[in-house]
């Protein structure tokens, strides 16, 4: 175990050493930090004085583990448009954002795991060929447009839900902002997070459903159907089992996929995110803050990956963890 | 055996011939939801070629715009004008003719950046699976980091440090290719793992000990013996990695990353409506995004059947 927990912390900070690569690579090759500092009017002897003094005639290496060193320390640079530092300016926004992911899961798996499962059981039954059905235009739809077909109804239309913005946020554990605990910042949330959770429902249902199917079909459940125990017992303490562990690999890998997304809903529904601050940034030639937010999200999916992987170690006893041979 | 040689070639099938007779076609017929999923995908493909034939307005065109003619309603509702089938958009571009070139450019992309993705894909998994080894673990170590990164992400970053470094104008004109290359270069490693899992079912066979035993060199093994047999997996993702590639497009392109407006695809055009849709023309983004919809849908309604008619895993139940 650990071994296979060294193997893949490596791994990790090889991921994380490369994003910091290209990011450095990004931030060199984009925009001129010196005209961004002192504009037009100075000469061009000063300029190059200042080049100097700033060590932008250094050579790539020392220049990227000055930017490395600095980044450990959490310095990522100054953002051009907010002159606040970027990180800061990123990990203001980051509650949106994951408040949004989280709410998107918990449809996910409040929706998925019992319409899977039920589909599995019944798969003649009419609410099985519908869902399924529904699943199919589900993952045909992009995320974005559902955004889209959703405001329209349910804002211009009907009228029932915001159509932008966070609504009422309340301050919890100091400098955190949630939407989560009054009926405003639930309404502002219940559109994206539908939306976000479409893209990935479709997967999930028919991913469940997939592995129910075959597990039922397994010797093991034959048996246990043979000892007369209640069909309860058999498919939720011994098939739901085995079917959630490649749902959850899948699922750790879909967070990060996920986060991809918020870019598209939190666009669509100005949702004040990193996402669409990114956005923002990139139209404005923001490079610090680019920057940030890729070593940011970089840093998500690398953790999320790594967690995942453990626990699947630790949950599938016939994973081999050292080695593969 | 010689009798049969002869026979075939003297009949000599024609390759229409040989796919009307074959275990695809009929299985293809007998299924009704297959079926009019093919013949819409055909249909949606031909338009899509013939567009500057079958479109009444060329989009491309500015001098056959007029700005007066903007968010005019499709011809069944009201204040509409029979010449615009389907409405205009907001910048009087007539919508029927826009979206004919816009699935055309949609098509194009997510077609020519699922070939890419096949290419890498099948080099990367054919040598891994042939030489194994150490070529192999560094190899689909890369796919695992790489998968690990959704391509959204990774397209989106990509497109957005280009842009802001060529800048609006210059991208505007590379847009086609930047989106090929770019949704191209995400998605390899599906390929390379589906190739590399065949490969490693195919290469213990007698056959290519034969062919080895015969003196053949690896390259002409690995494509002329073991590729042909690990082309129906092959089919079935690409179905599903063209739908993805076509969604894709259409969020980058909604996102700004993609298509600019003066050359549409489904999702710039998407994208241009959504401002209107609050002032109740709904048309310029609903009418394009239907067709998205269907377009997407039928591709994946087609590469299930694949899968159940090629997949002999689900044969037993």
């Amino acid at each position: 175990m650990i071994a296979f927990l060294i193997n893949r912390l490596f791994q990790a900070a090889i991921v994380m050493f490369v994003i910091s690569l290209l990011s450095f690579s990004i931030q060199d090759n984009l925009g001129d930090p010196l005209r961004e500092l002192i504009g037009q009017s100075v000469s061009e002897a000063d300029r190059m004085e200042l080049r100097e003094e700033l060590g932008l005639n250094d050579s790539f290496l020392t220049q990227y583990f000055r930017f490395a060193g600095k980044a450990i320390q959490g310095d990522l640079g100054t953002s051009y448009f907010f002159k606040e530092p970027a990180l800061e300016v990123i990990l203001k926004k980051l509650p949106a954002t994951l408040e949004l992911v989280f709410g998107a899961t918990v449809l996910i798996i409040v929706i998925s795991i019992p319409v899977g499962v039920y589909s599995a059981i019944n798969p003649s039954s009419l609410f099985s060929k519908v869902a399924m059905g529904i699943s199919i235009i589900g993952i045909s739809v992009p995320v974005f447009l559902t955004a889209i077909i959703s405001i329209y109804i349910f804002s211009v239309e009907l009228g029932w839900l915001p159509s932008f913005g966070r609504g009422v946020t309340e301050h919890v554990f100091g400098t955190w902002e949630t939407g989560f605990f009054n009926v405003d910042g639930l309404l502002h949330l219940l559109l994206p997070c539908l939306s976000l959770a479409s893209i990935m429902l479709p997967l999930f249902i028919r991913l469940i459903r997939a592995e129910m199917m075959e597990v039922l079909q397994s010797e093991y459940i034959k048996f246990a159907w043979a000892k007369g125990l209640s069909p309860r017992r058999i498919w939720f303490m011994h098939a739901l089992k085995n079917t959630m562990l490649p749902v959850i690999t899948v699922g750790g890998v879909q967070i990060g996929t996920m986060v991809a997304y918020t870019i598209l809903t939190e666009t669509v529904f100005q949702w004040p995110g990193m996402g669409f601050l990114f956005l923002e940034a990139v139209n404005r030639v923001d490079t610090p803050l680019i920057v940030a937010y890729l070593i940011v999200v970089g840093a998500i999916f690398v953790i999320t990956n790594t967690i995942v992987d453990l626990i699947y170690g630790l949950v599938n006893p016939t994973v081999k963890l050292v080695g593969e041979k | 055996m010689r009798d049969d040689t002869i026979t075939t070639t003297a009949k000599n099938p024609s390759l229409l011939r040989r796919f009307k007779d074959s275990h695809l076609w009929h299985s293809l017929k007998k299924d009704k939801v297959a079926f009019a999923s093919f013949l819409v995908f055909i249909l949606f493909v031909s338009v899509a070629i013939l567009a500057p034939v079958l479109a009444p307005f060329d989009p491309y065109d500015p001098s056959s715009i007029d700005i007066m003619d903007s968010e005019l309603p499709p011809v069944w509702q009201e204040d509409s004008e029979a010449k615009f089938l389907l409405g205009t958009d907001a910048q009087g571009r007539d919508l029927l003719s826009t979206i004919l070139y816009g699935m055309r450019t949609s098509l194009l992309i997510g077609i020519c950046a699922v070939l890419l993705q096949c290419f890498l894909g099948v080099v990367v998994g054919l040598s891994a699976g042939y030489f194994g080894g150490r070529i192999d673990s560094f190899l689909m170590r890369i796919a695992d980091i790489q998968l690990s990164f959704s391509t959204l992400m990774v397209a989106i970053v990509v497109l957005a440090v280009f842009q802001a470094s060529f800048g609006a104008e210059l991208y505007s004109k590379l847009a086609v290719f930047m989106l090929i290359l770019v949704i191209g270069f995400a998605e390899w490693p599906q390929y390379a793992r589906t190739v590399r899992a065949s490969v490693l079912a195919e290469k213990h066979k007698e056959y290519v000990d034969a062919a080895r035993v015969m003196g053949f060199t690896n390259s002409r093994i690995m494509l002329g013996h073991i590729l042909p047999n690990t082309l129906s997996p092959l089919l079935v993702i690409s179905t599903v990695q063209i739908a993805n590639a076509i969604i894709s497009e259409a969020s980058l392109s909604f996102l700004g990353l993609g298509m600019p407006v003066s050359q549409p695809s489904l999702g710039s055009l998407i994208s241009s409506g959504f401002e209107y849709i609050f002032s109740g023309s709904w048309w310029i983004t609903a009418i394009p995004g239907l067709v998205l919809v269907v377009l997407v849908m039928v591709i994946n309604l087609l590469g299930d059947w694949l899968r159940d008619v090629l997949n002999p895993k689900l044969y037993k139940d």
